[in-house]
């Protein structure tokens, strides 16, 4: 193709515009990632820190080291794993019968599910319902709530409708119960908006601290988000103790401990990237709520 | 009235015969009814004067007393405010980020290349605030690397976080960088669905790729642009409560105190009845203006747009 000197010029901008912007968008964690690896004294001398120049794995050592970081943690993936099968389970049973025409009330409850959207009664008596179900400081107060979303619901419904009812009217022809056509026939076939719904259930509850926050009281049951937050926001040190008498004192600030629990509550998500990458756009255009 | 009992007789009878569908669905309903709509009674403590003691049914009514306090006290109505004037800013500043970025990436013919830096913008996007908070917590403090900078250019560091204007600033631009490569996600995809003779026909009618990009591009990005800020008006008292939270502190709530932080900051305080009424209305508020934007959008895009 030929391109005017007009457009070679453009391509170059664009070119180095947009390198510009993913650096932008990954510097934060490179410095945080640099931080976490440094030197108190490296720590603290200015600039960009792109990569450390004296290097220690002190931080790291102390995060590991305090048992509420490492229970966290495991909350953490204990919660997720628990909350994505679950809501897995129940979002394919819900969703299934709202896929077949011969579902009675099925407009009038999908209408149901969908205001559900765009109503909600606010955090006050959300609150109080947990209270009142006796579900305050377990895990169940993270997970059963979130377990059936209108959203995830409708997602899957659509994906259903795409299914031919020629394969379910055959097998039924066949004596199978509806239980057997969904997950026998239909689950097999839905492969794809499993994953997006799996990634984007496991992203929320990785993420997800506010309910930690308001209902689990307990440091044994708490979650890694919270950690976190008390350690950097918070800036409450003393989760990880640190003794100005302490000879490894050189080793590790504030700062770079900060740094290390930020380190250690993106792995995961970064692990997950790749997958969340390749099933989260077709999610969204799997999104549209159509009738 | 006989037609009456026929018909139910006829609804029962496809009861039986679905038994199996109703069965399959009842786990699911009953998830909803208990975590979303046995949670809607709860509304009336917006009309108590709630105490735990007592319960809900056993309060005393208060009538629009709290409402009341609410609308005469001025940290509501200063909540009101900010997030009214947060999310406008959002908006202005946000609004055409991801649109442009779609745009540019669009327009790069290595592929490698725009994969690469679309994997990094949207890499933000998939981490908690508690986690981003975190990090531009470090980054903008007085020993952070944006003051090292200023001091290296011999300019005076400045407490960026405790200061009204520069912290809204900081939310603003923080999430811009969090959502914008996101955003371009939905742009891109409409873009792929640009016919390519409507470009092949430009290029014989020798349209440069500027040309191409003004008379072609923007054209069909309009539906989706306009559908996206009129539900992003809709969505307009969600300031942002996730990324406030976890940046602001008290040095700023001046400015930053948004209708979530406030309802939030009451029902820790033990002041049921007001942090309830203050998240009625922004729920209802919030209802009224996603029906309008969504029959708007349907309105505008002849029936094709719109989220319900």
């Amino acid at each position: 193709m030929h391109l005017s000197r007009g457009e070679k010029i453009f391509n170059v901008f664009n070119i180095i515009v947009l390198g510009g912007v993913g650096l932008l968008a990954i510097y934060p964690f490179i410095y945080t990632l640099s931080i976490s690896f440094s030197s108190a004294a490296e720590a603290i001398r200015p600039g960009l820190h792109l990569f450390p120049r004296d290097v220690s794995v002190m931080a790291y050592e102390m995060v590991f080291s305090n048992p509420d970081i490492v229970r966290g943690f495991f909350n953490s993936v204990m919660r997720t794993m628990l909350g994505t099968a679950i809501t897995l389970f129940f979002t394919c049973l819900t969703a299934y019968p709202l896929a077949r025409k011969e579902m009675p009330h099925r407009r009038l409850i999908l209408f149901l599910i969908l205001f559900t959207m765009i109503f909600n009664a606010g955090v006050v008596p959300h609150y109080l319902l947990i209270k009142n179900l006796g579900l305050m400081d377990s895990i169940w107060a993270l997970v059963l709530p979130h377990t059936v979303t209108a959203f995830n619901v409708i997602v899957v419904r659509n994906f259903f409708l795409s299914i031919p009812e020629s394969l379910a009217e055959s097998a039924r022809m066949d004596g199978a119960s509806e239980a057997t056509v969904l997950f026998r026939i239909y689950l097999p076939l839905s492969k794809p908006v499993l994953a997006t719904v799996g990634l984007w259930t496991a992203v929320y509850h990785w993420n997800q601290w506010f309910d930690a926050m308001l209902y689990i009281a307990s440091n044994s049951k708490q979650v890694l988000q919270t950690f976190l937050q008390r350690i950097v926001i918070e800036n409450s040190t003393q989760l990880v103790e640190l003794s100005i008498a302490d000879p490894i004192r050189t080793e590790y600030t504030a700062e770079t401990i900060k740094a290390a629990t930020v380190m250690i509550s993106v792995l995961p998500m970064l692990l997950l990237y790749p997958f969340v990458q390749r099933y989260f756009v077709k999610g969204i255009m799997l999104g549209g709520v159509k009738e | 009235m006989m037609w009456i009992s026929k018909s139910r007789r006829a609804l029962w009878r496809s009861y039986w015969k679905n038994k199996g569908l109703i069965l399959l669905l009842v786990p699911g309903v009953c998830f909803f009814f208990v975590f979303h709509y046995l949670p809607l009674p709860g509304i009336i403590i917006a009309f108590k004067d709630f105490r735990m003691t007592e319960g809900i049914l056993g309060s005393a009514w208060a009538e629009w007393d709290n409402f009341r306090r609410l609308f005469q006290g001025e940290d509501f109505l200063d909540a009101l405010s900010n997030t009214i004037v947060i999310s406008l800013l959002r908006l202005a500043f946000g609004f055409f980020a991801p649109i442009i970025l779609a745009l540019l990436l669009n327009e790069i013919r290595i592929s490698w290349y725009k994969r690469t830096v679309q994997t990094l913008t949207y890499l933000p996007y998939f981490l908690s605030w508690v986690i981003l908070g975190g990090i531009f917590l470090m980054i903008f403090s007085i020993s952070g690397p944006i003051n090292q900078l200023l001091t290296l250019f011999g300019l005076s560091t400045k407490e960026f976080l405790a200061d009204d204007f520069w912290f809204r600033a900081i939310i603003i631009t923080t999430g811009i960088w969090q959502a914008a490569g996101y955003g371009a996600v939905i742009y891109l995809a409409a873009l792929a669905g640009i016919s390519s003779t409507l470009y092949e026909a430009a290029i014989v009618d020798g349209a440069s790729r500027w040309q191409q990009t003004i008379h072609i591009t923007l054209p069909c990005l309009i539906p989706t642009i306009i559908t996206l800020f009129i539900l992003n008006l809709a969505y307009i008292l969600n300031a942002g409560f996730d990324q406030i939270y976890n940046m602001y502190n008290p040095m700023v709530y001046d400015s930053a105190e948004i209708i979530d932080t406030f309802v939030l900051r009451r029902m820790i305080a033990m002041d049921f009845g007001l942090a309830t009424a203050g998240g009625l209305f922004k729920s209802v508020v919030g209802l009224i203006m996603v029906v309008i934007a969504n029959t708007a959008a349907r309105k505008l895009s002849g029936g094709e747009q719109g989220i319900f």
